[in-house]
C-alpha cells in the first residue's frame, strides 16, 4: 500500500511541478509549486521523516512560499507585465535537452537496475532526530542560526531607501 | 517495498524540472522558483538515503538545508525588491550593466 502511495505521490509531485515551470503567471507556479511540495512532504513521511515531513509542509509551502506570494501581491505583478516567452529558437534546444534526461529517468523507473536495493520499512521517531541535531551536530546548528542572522541582515541592507541620485 | 532507484530517479526528474525552470524563464521570480524545486530534489534524496542505509544524517541535513534555504529566499528577495524599485521590471536580461 505505501508503495502504491508512493509512487503515486511522485508522479503527482512531478505534474504540479511541471505546470508550475510552465505557467507564466507567478503567482499560478507558486500555486501548482505548494501542490508539488505537499506531495514531497507525504513522500517523506513514508519514507519514515515524519518531522522532516511536517517542516516541510510548515516551512517550505507554510512560510516560503507564502513569502514568494507576499512579495509578488506586493510589486503588484500583473500577468500583463510579464514577458513574452522566448521563442521556439531558444526554448527548441534546452526542451530537447530537458525532455531527453526526464525520458531517461523515466526509462530508469522502469527498468530499475538497482531493483534488489529495497528501503525497509524505517520510521525515525521526532525524538531521536532532536538528540542527534542538539548533541552531534549542535555546532552546524549554531553556524545556521549565524547564517539566519547575516541574512536578516543582509535583508535589512537591501531594504534601505535608495540614495536619490541612483532613484531612477 | 520502495526501490532506492526509484526514490533517486524521482529526485533526479525533480532536480531537472527545477534546471529547466532557472534556464527557461527570464523573469527573477521564477528563476528563484527554479532554484527552490532543485533544492526539494537535493532534499528527496537525503531523506531517501537517510531511509535506506537507517542513519538519522540524511534528515538532519534536510533540516539544516530548510533553515539555510529560509535564508537564501529572505536575501534574494529582498533583492528583488530592490531591483524592482531600481528599475521597476523583474526581468533579468535588463540588469545587464555594473554601474546603472
Amino acid at each position: 500500500m505505501a508503495t502504491v502511495l508512493f509512487y503515486i505521490l511522485g508522479f503527482t509531485m512531478l505534474a504540479a511541478t511541471l505546470l508550475c515551470i510552465t505557467r507564466r503567471n507567478p503567482v499560478h507556479a507558486v500555486i501548482y509549486l505548494v501542490a508539488g511540495l505537499f506531495a514531497l512532504a507525504l513522500m517523506f513521511y513514508l519514507l519514515g521523516a515524519p518531522l522532516v515531513a511536517a517542516w516541510q509542509v510548515i516551512v517550505y509551502a507554510g512560510a516560503i512560499m507564502v513569502l514568494f506570494l507576499f512579495i509578488i501581491m506586493m510589486l503588484g505583478l500583473a500577468p500583463q507585465d510579464v514577458p513574452e516567452g522566448p521563442g521556439w529558437q531558444r526554448w527548441g534546444p534546452l526542451a530537447l535537452l530537458s525532455s531527453s534526461i526526464m525520458i531517461c529517468t523515466l526509462l530508469l523507473i522502469f527498468q530499475d537496475p538497482m531493483a534488489g536495493q529495497q528501503i525497509d520499512d524505517f520510521y525515525l521517531a521526532p525524538q531521536v532526530l532532536g538528540e542527534a541535531l542538539f548533541s552531534r551536530y549542535a555546532l552546524a546548528v549554531e553556524i545556521v542560526s549565524f547564517q539566519l542572522l547575516f541574512a536578516t541582515i543582509g535583508a535589512y541592507m537591501l531594504g534601505r531607501p535608495l540614495p536619490k541620485d541612483e532613484d531612477q | 517495498m520502495i526501490s532506492f532507484g526509484h526514490a533517486l530517479a524521482f529526485a533526479g526528474a525533480l532536480f531537472v524540472l527545477g534546471l529547466t525552470c532557472v534556464l527557461l524563464h527570464r523573469q527573477i521570480l521564477m528563476i528563484l522558483i527554479g532554484v527552490e524545486i532543485m533544492l526539494n530534489g537535493a532534499s528527496l534524496v537525503f531523506v531517501a538515503a537517510s531511509a535506506y542505509w537507517r542513519q538519522v544524517d540524511g534528515q538532519v541535513f534536510v533540516i539544516l538545508l530548510m533553515a539555510i534555504t529560509a535564508a537564501e529566499v529572505a536575501v534574494a528577495l529582498a533583492m528583488v525588491v530592490y531591483l524592482w524599485r531600481r528599475k521597476r521590471t523583474l526581468v533579468a536580461d535588463e540588469f545587464n550593466r555594473m554601474r546603472g
